[in-house]
């Protein structure tokens, strides 16, 4: 069978989970083989076989960390030059989407980003997108070229399929361009300790009607009950009232949970373009007449400082 | 030495309005009033403030789209740009991203520059790569998704905040940057902008001006091709309730039928 390269996103060998999701819609199209690049390929290797890649392509050089996006565009070519792939698949992250159009450009191409699923089809794979802040889905594929296709956290389930995952070094020249962005230094984020935005089961949000720094506690109550992850709507991000790393919408991370509580949200456009495809949708607002209401599954209509406190006990009271 | 600034803008349906396919599976572009995307102005507001930091700079604000897309040039125009290039092509309708990328990429250099600037993505397709393509096109450093930038001695530099970690980035001009809805307001055009705008100098040009040919874009160009689009099917309408005082315990209850607790 055709081989399918997934772009391995990690952190120091730690793979992240859309990797993983990425590993069960290769194996929709092909065989994948797995690419490797900076530190902590051992690590990753164990992981990645024992969620089907048959071949693992590693290579560590300073330049995958000390500069931006080209290095992996260079390595990413060598293993498309090695493999002859069928296709090529990278996480939707805004640095995995750069990778993949200049790639895509270099092997002359087409590219399909943000795909929310992959199937094998009759002319290659065909991937789901979703427009206009997902009140449209389409069906593309590739016309010309290796389908380069970026795909989007919680699109596929993760699914253990045991593999030889054979670990093999990748060869790469760098180009010149390859030492062009220097990253001159780098401050990891804190973990908060609660499940990554993009790859959590629950999202509970906060908007506007949160109404000050101090009272997002009342929303990560609610989170910490339910093991979810914390978003927040622009509003609540521009106030300064929460870390635009966890602002849900257009221009923040685009979330597809189970499901989705948004509490003193309106529903603006560019925050549903970030909401719209999560499963259920639950909603907590004082005015009846607020957008989100026409999203969602169930809606309360009240006041959040009541409203929340209250869910958040009973939530712990039925969990014991 | 003068510090020449191309910004990208980009002319989009409002995301208000009521956007849709057309028959062909492109954008339906007479369904709603088009803008300047809202995501450019950032980039218009940085190229603006780099130039107020240098000795001398001039600003180049440039589109590819239909004729109307003249408007998203005089918008940038009137926050105070220098002047404008418009590049219209009855063969541009249905372009992809390479086609795009390339177009921009000839018209950047045919213009001349030291610096480009862009948004972080367009408000309708959303992809997010045009920047990085016009890089690799113009084979210049890109210092992409910037939410601080600063010019000075011959370097960008600039913090990108990621997921896993913030970077500060360092680059040599000419290179090409990309700044996010967190890199500082975008001002409004003055009156008096709005004013001079109208005699600042749009220049006009097709993709022959480009040594660009036909089948290098629009439809037939690109490299995906979108066999279908359907609308979401609208969702079934929520169950709503009013909080009398036990609305917390109904969400509860909502939730713990549908297996969330
Ligand atoms: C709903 C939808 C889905 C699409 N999906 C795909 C796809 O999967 N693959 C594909 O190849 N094409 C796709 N296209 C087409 C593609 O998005 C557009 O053809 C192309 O104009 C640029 O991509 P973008 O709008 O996503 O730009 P982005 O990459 O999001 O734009 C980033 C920046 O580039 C600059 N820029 C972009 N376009 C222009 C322009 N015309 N003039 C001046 N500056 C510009 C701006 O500074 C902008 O902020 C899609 C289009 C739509 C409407
Ligand atoms: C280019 C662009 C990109 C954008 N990107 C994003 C994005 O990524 N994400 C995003 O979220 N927005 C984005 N926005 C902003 C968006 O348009 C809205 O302004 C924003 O989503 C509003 O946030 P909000 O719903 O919290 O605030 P509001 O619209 O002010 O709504 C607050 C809501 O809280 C309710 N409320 C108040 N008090 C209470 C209470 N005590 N109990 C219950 N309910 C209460 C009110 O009834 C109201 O419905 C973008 C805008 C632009 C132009």
């Amino acid at each position: 069978m055709a081989e399918v390269l997934v772009l391995v996103d990690h952190v120091d060998g730690a793979v992240r989970k859309p990797t993983l999701e990425l590993l069960t819609l290769a194996r929709r199209i092909g065989d994948p083989v797995a690419v490797h690049l900076g530190p902590g390929a051992d690590a990753a290797a164990a992981v990645l076989a024992e969620h089907g890649a048959l071949r693992v392509l590693t290579a560590d050089a300073p330049e995958f960390t000390d500069y931006l996006v080209v290095p992996k565009v260079d390595a990413l070519q060598a293993a498309a030059a090695a493999v002859s792939p069928a296709a090529v698949l990278v996480a939707s992250s805004a640095e995995g989407k750069e990778v993949a159009a200049r790639l895509a450009l270099r092997l002359g191409s087409g590219l399909i980003t943000d795909a929310t699923d992959v199937v094998a089809g009759d002319d290659g794979p065909v991937a789901t997108q979703s427009a206009f802040a997902a009140a449209f889905t389409t069906k593309s594929r590739v016309s010309r070229g290796v389908p380069v296709i970026t795909v989007k956290p919680n699109s596929a389930p993760v699914e253990p399929a045991p593999a030889a995952g054979t670990v093999e070094p990748l060869a790469v020249t760098f180009g010149e361009l390859a030492t062009g962005t220097k990253v001159v230094a780098r401050t990891p984020r804190q973990s908060t300790g609660r499940p990554e935005l993009t790859e959590a089961a629950i999202v509970v949000s906060g908007g506007r009607g949160v109404n000050g720094a101090e009272n997002f506690s009342v929303i990560e109550e609610l989170a910490d009950s339910l093991g979810a992850a914390v978003g927040a709507s622009r509003a609540a991000v521009d106030a300064g009232w929460y870390p635009h790393t966890n602002q849900v919408g257009q221009t923040g991370k685009s979330v597809s949970p189970q499901l989705y509580i948004a509490n003193g949200i309106s529903g603006a456009i560019q925050h549903r373009a970030g909401m719209q495809t999560s499963k259920t949708i639950v909603a907590v607002n004082k005015d009846a007449e607020a957008p989100i209401f026409d999203l969602v599954d169930y809606g309360v209509v009240g006041d959040l400082f009541q409203v929340v406190p209250q869910l958040t006990e009973e939530v712990k009271a039925r969990k014991g | 030495m003068s510090l020449r600034i191309v910004v990208a803008v980009k002319y989009v349906p409002d995301a208000t309005g009521d956007r849709h396919f057309a028959d062909d599976l492109t954008t339906d572009r007479d369904a709603v009033d088009g803008l300047l995307s809202e995501l450019d102005e950032y980039a218009v507001e940085q190229a603006l403030q780099i130039a107020d930091a240098a000795d001398e700079a001039e600003i180049t604000v440039l589109t590819v789209g239909p004729a109307d897309a003249k408007d998203a040039l005089r918008k940038a125009l009137s926050m105070g740009a220098d002047k404008a290039i418009h590049v219209e092509d009855d063969a541009l309708h249905g372009t992809d991203v390479f086609g795009t990328s390339l177009v921009l990429a000839k018209a950047i250099e045919r213009a001349g520059y030291d610096m480009v600037v862009t948004g972080m993505a367009s408000t309708d397709g959303t992809a997010g790569v045009v920047p990085a393509l016009i890089a690799e096109r113009l084979g210049i450093p890109q210092v992409t998704l910037l939410s601080e930038v600063a010019v000075a001695d011959g370097k960008v530099t600039g913090r990108r905040d990621g997921d896993a970690a913030s970077e500060q980035l360092e680059a040599s001009l000419p290179a090409l940057v990309s700044v996010t809805d967190q890199s500082g307001e975008a001002r409004y055009p003055s009156f008096k902008g709005i004013m001079a705008a109208k005699k600042k100098p749009v220049e006009a040009l097709g993709l022959s001006d480009l040594g660009i040919e036909e089948d290098q874009v629009g439809l037939g160009g690109a490299w995906t091709a979108v066999q279908e689009a359907t609308a979401r099917p609208p969702r079934t309408a929520g169950q709503i309730v009013k909080d009398e005082g036990e609305g917390g315990k109904q969400l509860a209850a909502f939730l713990a039928e549908q297996k969330f607790i």
